[in-house]
């Protein structure tokens, strides 16, 4: 069922993909999904921040049989061990993820038949649907009302619905999140259609232009927090630079298909964070950018690289203080324009560089990356990494950057162009570091590793020589690292 | 009331048996003789000492007399003066009447100190020093500026509640000792009001002491008032009792009430890391300040803040915690009264305002009905019966009559007591009293607000003016690094008199005094603008503010009378 989620960087606010507003599903209905008589358990969001869970024990066996309120099994999020319970009376017909196995949220884990004689009917569904998605109706089902029976009348009134459609798919999947997380529901919310925020929450949703509803908090009692906010946001971010063409390794990686199979013909409103994605983007068309693009030689980095890699120096470190070196000597590509009327030659040099995450893309920012030396860059480089994959990084850990890399060579990407990122000067696309054959000047033909960069710039600011003495001062450095080290 | 002292003093070394027939008839003439009273002020001041002598002498004497009495006033008394409630209204009294030479007895059925100094001003003082180096600590901004490196500023709540409880127990010894050594009677017990000039005290289960004293004062403060509907369980639905004790610093608190209390909890709270949720029935938030400063405080003290607020609406039912339930809050609109809206936070702080404290005084006693809780008293906190008639030898200080309800005040309301019953008519000028709330920065006042002043020049037909500085223009403001702020001066620009001051900066608790005490003095904005000033400090910014303001040429004659204090 990971189809239904797409991959999304938040998972806990997958449920809101295609559900009317309204329906933020607030009932304690655990895993429920209509398939004739025979219901899935999903892998149930523990947290705002889990993606996948563990299997940590079934503590029912396969055609055991289970009544409501059972705890069904063991799941291990992000966070801590929850025992997931069954809404259900009913026979836990298939197991379908085992222990020590991990799935993504709003996976199946389970199948739950009606009675004895279904458990045949479940078993045979899983073979037939073998293991990918036992989709069952790829329309988005309109016809399900948002305040069908469904919702408003419990988990009672849904066994009596014979055609399972998408939506309660997704009410179904949402509500074991909700109920595995506080036990009980938000006594105020009114089935989800006010929004319960916390002041600071929503202080920062109405900074950064979030819409919170169809947010799914982590707070107490689903309450959204500031936390929520800063990861809708993260990943509206992420989803921005990876949408700008900086780097799209995550769509590399995991490419659509295979397991994320796309309800074909069906028309999806925009997320929170691809409305995000979708305002920057066109707010990136206000901005007159032009592209420079120039040949390094890396021999000579690639062989200091070798020197001190073993202390604990990364390549993109060394590309961040290579490029932070160069702004140094040209501070207007440092600089940004907000306005059209003036700009702000920034104080720091802080370098965000393009991280793929899974589900999705973040800048970890690498502040006064001209001041600090290699191995301290190096060093929390590695931590920004860290915190990036934990999704723990904090707004001025990934909003602060003054110029941005992204680096495909690593995808054997040789040339490509970046989107300028809104509020930034400067974005430099570094392609992979090939042996080339190249002619120098004294007639001689060698092999050398060279490498594409190409910088887009807001050429309000940042004029074409601007941009070219950059370059060669960035060439120089990377030719001749000695600097690098220092 | 000076008339009626003397006469009575004269009765006791006579100890004629009707007293009280004399003292009833004597003190109808004495409001007929009020006008003329001041004249025989030397004359009855000299008559007094006497009487206090002979007072001492039959002290003794009297403990088994007033047993055996059980109504009217006795013949002599036990003390010159007894205090009941030893908050710092009490206190400030009960100093002043041993140095005046007065016998005195204060009766505490609860912890000497009162609200200000066990659950109210010194121990929110202890959490706000704490609240304020944390916010300047995680003000990253600030601290590079100043060109500071702090790590991550962290705290440990017990810690911080440890620093406030030990700082009520100090004041509270203190304030103990303070009375000892001078040698005021520290009874302990709930005290009772039995008759005229007779009280009685005891804890509960203990046989009750009757005690007689020529003047009372009660001065039994106030407590949280608490609107129907809220249910308060101590632990998620809280009064500043509990609050002060800090045991629990909740991720999200709604304050109820966005006056002093509700505003320095926020500062705290927040600064700990708290979000909160004012809920204000006014539409405005923070009322009660100038209009003015309230606009920049809020833009200082809550947009920048994690706080987020509603106004206009009453919290009409308040529900603790339970069962895993957070506290869910219901809003009703205050004008239409149709529910608006419901909140479920972690914790809620009732902050909504003070009631007195006058059950089981015994006023029923001495024929006295209180207005809403509050003791009614006259100007110089002479308390009022039923009849509108004044009660001899009873006052009420503090929170108890609701006059203005602040620890300093009710010292001063205490003192101006003294003075009278000593002999010095007195009447305390409010409006000279200033006013602080002690966040980050500070708010201070005193006099009128802008609005009042408009009212009052309006129907008494002049003309007021108002002169600002910014906090941004003064030296040692700039070298903190704390340039927000602005000092507001209130004057009639005919007389040059100070109608009210009003502070929002840094220390602006402490910068007040310099206009309370023009105000209190009768000083004229053209005299106190040629004080110096030490350069630089803070004080400057009222230095500029004197200096700014325009004063008629004309004028030349002083504003009449300087108010008495």
């Amino acid at each position: 069922m990971s189809h239904l989620l797409q991959t999304t960087f938040v998972p806990a606010t997958s449920p809101s993909l295609r559900r009317p507003l309204t329906r933020t599903t607030h009932y304690p209905t655990r895993a429920l999904h209509i398939q004739s008589k025979i219901r899935e358990i999903f892998m149930p969001a523990l947290s705002s921040t889990m993606t996948e869970g563990k299997i940590v024990s079934w503590i029912k066996s396969e055609g055991e049989k289970l009544s409501k309120g059972d705890s069904v099994v063991v799941v291990e999020s992000d966070k801590a061990d929850m025992d997931v319970e069954s809404f259900y009376d009913g026979y836990l017909a298939a197991i379908m993820v085992d222990e020590g196995l991990s799935a993504p949220v709003g996976a199946p884990i389970a199948l739950l038949a009606e009675s004895e004689e279904e458990i045949a009917a479940a078993l045979a569904q899983i073979s037939s649907s073998s293991s990918a998605a036992p989709a069952p109706d790829p329309a988005p089902a309109p016809a399900t009302a948002p305040d069908s029976s469904t919702s408003n009348d419990g988990p009672g009134a849904i066994t009596g619905v014979s055609s399972a459609s998408v939506s309660e798919n997704f009410s179904s999947r949402s509500s074991v999140a909700n109920g595995a997380m506080g036990s009980s529901v938000h006594p105020a919310s009114e089935g989800g259609k006010r929004v319960v925020a916390s002041p600071y929450a929503k202080k920062l949703a109405k900074e950064f232009g979030l819409d919170l509803r169809g947010l799914v908090g982590s707070g107490p009692n689903g309450r959204v927090v500031a936390k929520d906010v800063e990861a809708a946001v993260a990943a509206a971010a992420a989803a921005k630079v990876s949408a700008s063409g900086a780097a799209l390794a995550s769509e590399i990686t995991k490419p659509s298909g295979g397991g994320t199979a796309v309800d074909l013909g069906s028309v999806v409103p925009f997320t929170t964070m691809q409305n995000a994605v979708s305002r920057n983007m066109v707010e990136s068309l206000s901005v007159p950018t032009f592209r420079v693009g120039y040949t390094i030689t890396t021999d000579a980095l690639d062989a200091l690289y070798k020197k001190i890699k073993s202390k604990g120096v990364t390549m993109t470190a060394m590309l961040a203080k290579a490029t932070a070196l160069a702004l140094v000597k040209h501070p207007i590509v440092n600089s940004s324009c907000r306005d059209g009327k003036s700009f702000t030659h920034n104080s720091n040099i802080n370098i965000a560089v393009a991280v793929a995450i899974d589900g999705g893309l973040i800048t970890p920012v690498l502040q006064d990356a001209d001041k600090i030396d290699i191995y301290s860059l190096s060093r929390k480089w590695k931590e920004l990494v860290d915190k990036a994959r934990a999704k723990q990084l904090q707004p001025h850990e990934y909003n602060t950057g003054t110029f941005t890399l992204s680096n495909l060579g690593m995808f054997g990407v040789d040339r490509f162009d970046a989107i300028l990122p809104p509020g930034t000067g400067a974005i430099m696309a570094v392609g992979a570091s090939q042996p080339t054959l190249v002619g120098t000047k004294d007639g001689r033909i060698g092999l050398k590793n060279q490498m594409q960069v190409n910088v887009t710039a807001d050429h309000r600011v940042i004029y074409g020589a601007d941009l070219a003495a950059f370059l060669q001062t960035l060439a120089k450095i990377i030719e001749d690292p000695k600097d690098l080290t220092l | 009331m000076q008339a009626s002292v003397s006469s009575l003093s004269i009765s006791h070394p006579n100890s004629t048996f009707p007293s009280n027939i004399r003292l009833c008839g004597l003190r109808q003439e004495a409001l007929r003789i009020h006008s003329v009273s001041q004249l025989n002020k030397r004359e009855s001041r000299r008559i007094r000492i006497v009487s206090r002598k002979s007072c001492l002498q039959k002290r003794l004497v009297s403990v088994s007399a007033s047993a055996s009495e059980n109504c009217g006033p006795p013949k002599s008394f036990d003390y010159d003066l007894v205090i009941i409630g030893a908050g710092v209204g009490g206190h400030g009294a009960a100093l002043h009447a041993v140095e005046k030479g007065l016998k005195t007895a204060i009766v505490e059925g609860d912890v000497v100190g009162g609200t200000c100094v066990n659950r109210g001003c010194v121990p929110s003082k202890a959490l706000l020093a704490v609240s304020g180096r944390m916010r300047e600590l995680q003000n990253e901004h600030h601290m590079k500026a100043l060109g500071l490196q702090v790590a991550a500023a962290g705290y440990d709540r017990q810690a911080v509640a440890d620093h406030a409880n030990n700082l009520a127990s100090k004041i509270r010894n203190n304030l103990t000792n303070s009375m000892r050594s001078l040698g005021v009677d520290i009874l302990t017990g709930f005290g009772t009001i039995l008759g005229p000039q007779k009280v009685k005290y005891g804890k509960v289960g203990f046989p009750n002491n009757v005690i007689t004293a020529k003047d009372i004062i009660i001065a039994t403060g106030s407590v949280p008032f608490v609107p129907r509907g809220i249910e308060v369980d101590g632990k998620t639905v809280i009064t500043s009792d509990h609050a002060l004790k800090l045991e629990v610093v909740p991720d999200w608190i709604a304050i109820v009430g966005s006056g002093y209390i509700g505003l320095e909890f926020s500062d705290v709270y927040t600064a700990l890391g708290s979000e909160v949720t004012f809920i204000e029935a006014l539409d405005l938030l923070m009322p009660g300040f100038d209009p003015e400063i309230g606009k920049l405080a809020q833009r200082v003290l809550i947009k920048p803040r994690k706080i987020d607020y509603h106004t206009g609406v009453f919290a009409t039912k308040i529900t603790p915690a339970k069962d895993g339930k957070p506290v869910i809050i219901e809003l009703t609109d205050a004008k239409t009264k149709e529910p608006k809206d419901t909140l479920e936070v972690d914790a809620a702080l009732i902050a909504t305002g003070r009631a007195p404290f006058t059950k089981g005084l015994g006023l029923e006693n001495i024929n006295v009905e209180t207005q809403r809780g509050f003791v009614p008293v006259d100007e110089r906190m002479r308390v009022l019966d039923a009849n509108g008639n004044l009660v001899p030898h009873l006052y009420c200080i503090g929170d108890a009559n609701g006059k203005m309800m602040l620890a300093h005040a009710a010292s001063a309301q205490g003192i101006s007591v003294v003075e009278q019953v000593t002999g010095r008519d007195h009447v305390l000028n409010h409006l000279s009293i200033p006013a602080a709330c002690f966040t980050h920065p500070e708010i201070s006042m005193v006099g009128l607000t802008e609005p009042q002043a408009k009212e009052k020049a309006e129907k008494e037909g002049f003309e007021i003016s108002i002169a600002k500085t910014s906090f941004k223009a003064n030296t040692k403001a700039l070298a903190e690094n704390e340039g927000e702020g602005l000092a507001k001066l209130i004057y009639r620009p005919d007389s040059g008199e100070i109608l009210g001051v009003h502070i929002f900066g840094m220390h602006a608790a402490d910068l007040i005094h310099e206009a309370s005490n023009a105000i209190a003095l009768g000083t004229r904005v053209q005299d106190i603008k040629f004080a110096v000033h030490a350069h630089p400090t803070l004080s400057e910014v009222l230095d500029e503010l004197f200096k700014s303001a325009k004063i008629n040429a004309s004028v030349t004659e002083p504003v009449g009378e300087p108010v008495a204090v």
